[in-house]
């Protein structure tokens, strides 16, 4: 693990966080922002008895749980990305590529209008996007063509399946209610991750996003090839059968808190790889904190960019759309 | 007892036998070079030695137990595999690819150690690419890279080398440099199995040569013995010539090089064949 690129992106998100702590409808200074969380956490410094209530009011109650939801998802997205890209050897995979996305949001779907109860929606959203990677990762091998672009394909095949079943989802909904909710929220969208679901949700989340990076020398020597993995001593199936339910678990909780936000889970992991090299023992900490500042960035501009806010899920796409273009420009130059 | 041993060794692909009843055995510290047209099991059987595969008859022995009933970290401690170079690989710096041999002698969830980075390090030093170490490995040239796959298996410390087509896609001057490594390897005590399209490198380096033809074992013994002008032509069904160039060096040289004047040179050069 290289520790200065670690370093640098760790201050890289405090300093966002910081940031968007302060950034609002009623601004903040950093300074003052800091100087209250140092006040808050360690006592230090006196603060105005009204001043400190109305702080603890905007940056505890208001804008912290966001900002910690908006960091966890974009971690989880970039992890998982990243961990897809390893152990499929492809850097053009991504868990919305894969279909997981789409997958997830067809079990979220079909959780919020039959079963109700947070994990019920949890469980058959997991479901759904495990079910979108298998049939992706099936017609990629039905197809008997061991390539990238058979992957991609599988991906956006499952992806469309799975969007077509949410549109069916859609049109028996109860248009008054479950519809605007279920059509709002799959456009991606921040305001709904409140602190209760943040927690519940962070730390299956935390949890994914450790058994992944603990796991970073086995994702670098399977990027080498199953028959290479096998003669290197690591068991294949059950490696990637892990890799892909941790990775999988975290990317559909990113569904579950937000809806769909696209593109930073494949975006953020080659950003991060061109600074620190694909050995995953550095790039998979390191695209956590690069996709945790970036969805904080994202979702600053999504408050604050026009008097109403922005669904997150357009703005990650607008921006990623346009990078997806360089990423495929370069894919052959060393990258495949 | 036999450091390697093959008995009745069979292999099906659906239902089409790519081997068939193999009987071999090997000896610490020997050179082995499989020789044969594509398609005749060379490959299948090192991975049947790897234990990438399951024989669907017969067994193979590594130190007198079956490898079937060894558990995979431990047969990677004993046999390494060296593959043909590949191209589709993120673009890893050397030093963290021959770091990856390391892998079976850690537990799990742990990191590489001080030790392990020096082990990879040593590798590195010993076949002459410690000044490769960070450049990353898809840069690289194709010889480099194939010292580097050596070295990764030298670092995870297998006594027993297996390469497919070590030479393979490797230009001339790197092919040289790459047998006289493998030539080294051998004399530092490891046994090395290799397969290979050309007969001149096995008789550069091999102890023993092993010819394949439609997943059956038709020829085994000394390269000097096995490699007859007859041999290579039942092998690959083309006129080949076999020279001795100087005491104990032989060039197979292809009879399409030779024309019409083929029966001159015989003359001439130290014609082998005709014992």
């Amino acid at each position: 693990m290289k520790v200065l690129p670690i370093s640098l992106l760790s201050l890289l998100l405090a300093a966002t966080a910081l940031v968007s702590l302060s950034l609002g409808k009623y601004p903040l200074a950093p300074g003052e922002v800091a100087g209250f969380l140092g006040h808050r956490l360690f006592g230090w410094g006196t603060f105005d008895a009204e001043r400190l209530q109305l702080l603890e009011n905007l940056v505890m109650e208001i804008r912290l749980p966001r900002i910690m939801a908006a960091a966890l998802i974009g971690a989880a997205l970039a992890v998982s990305g990243a961990a897809y890209q390893a152990l499929f050897v492809n850097p053009l995979v991504s868990p919305g590529i894969l279909g997981v996305l789409a997958g997830a949001s067809l079990g979220a779907a079909l959780g919020l209008v039959f079963l109700k109860t947070w994990y019920g929606v949890q469980a058959a959203t997991f479901l759904g996007g495990f079910a979108a990677v298998g049939l992706a990762m099936g017609i990629a091998r039905l197809c008997r063509v061991n390539s990238t672009v058979m992957l991609v394909l599988g991906g956006i095949i499952s992806g469309a399946f799975f969007s077509a079943l949410v549109a069916i989802v859609k049109y028996v909904s109860d248009p008054y209610n479950q519809l605007p909710a279920i059509v709002y929220w799959l456009m991606g969208n921040m305001a709904m991750a409140d602190q209760g679901m943040t927690l519940k949700a962070g730390i299956p989340i935390l949890v994914g996003i450790a058994c992944l990076m603990l796991m970073a020398r086995h994702l670098n020597v399977l990027s080498m090839g199953d028959e290479e993995a096998r003669a290197l001593g690591v068991n294949v199936e059950a490696v990637r059968l892990t890799v892909i339910v941790c990775a999988t678990l975290i990317s559909t909780l990113t569904v579950v808190l937000a809806g769909i936000i696209g593109w930073v889970g494949l975006i953020i992991p080659h950003i991060t790889r061109m600074i620190t090299g694909p050995d995953n023992e550095t790039l998979l900490p390191a695209t956590a904190l690069a996709g945790a500042s970036y969805l904080l960035l994202v979702d600053d501009i999504s408050r604050l960019a026009f008097t109403f806010e922005i669904p997150i899920g357009i703005v990650t796409a607008l921006i990623g759309i346009p990078f997806f273009v360089l990423v495929l420009k370069n894919a052959r130059k060393g990258w495949l | 007892m036999a450091l390697l041993r093959l008995e009745r060794l069979s292999f099906a692909y659906h239902r089409s036998e790519a081997l068939a009843d193999v009987d071999l055995s090997m000896e610490q510290g020997e050179v082995l070079a499989l020789l044969g047209p594509n398609g005749s099991g060379k490959t299948t059987l090192l991975k049947l030695i790897l234990g990438l595969l399951k024989p669907s008859r017969g067994s193979v022995h590594l130190h007198g137990r079956d490898i079937r009933t060894i558990p995979r970290r431990e047969l990677a401690r004993m046999v390494a595999y060296v593959p043909q170079v590949h191209k589709e690989s993120f673009a890893y710096r050397v030093c963290d690819v021959v770091l990856m041999g390391r892998l079976p002698h850690s537990a799990f969830f742990a990191r590489y150690s001080e030790n392990d980075r020096l082990i990879a390090g040593e590798a590195l030093e010993r076949l002459g690419i410690g000044h490769l170490a960070e450049r990353p490995y898809t840069e690289v040239s194709g010889g480099e890279r194939q010292l580097a796959l050596i070295a990764r298996a030298m670092a995870q410390g297998a006594r027993t080398l297996v390469m497919d087509e070590p030479t393979n896609g490797l230009d001339y001057g790197n092919q040289l440099r790459l047998l006289e490594r493998l030539k080294a390897l051998a004399g530092a005590g490891y046994t090395v199995i290799f397969s290979t399209h050309h007969p001149d490198h096995a008789m550069a380096v091999a102890d023993r040569v092993v010819m394949m033809h439609q997943g059956r074992v038709i020829r085994d013994g000394a390269a000097s013995e096995t490699m007859t002008p007859q041999a290579l032509q039942e092998l690959y069904s083309v006129d080949v010539r076999l020279y001795c160039v100087a005491k104990g060096v032989q060039v197979c040289v292809p009879a399409v090089r030779l024309g019409n004047n083929s029966r001159e040179h015989e003359e001439n050069g130290h014609h082998v064949g005709s014992r």
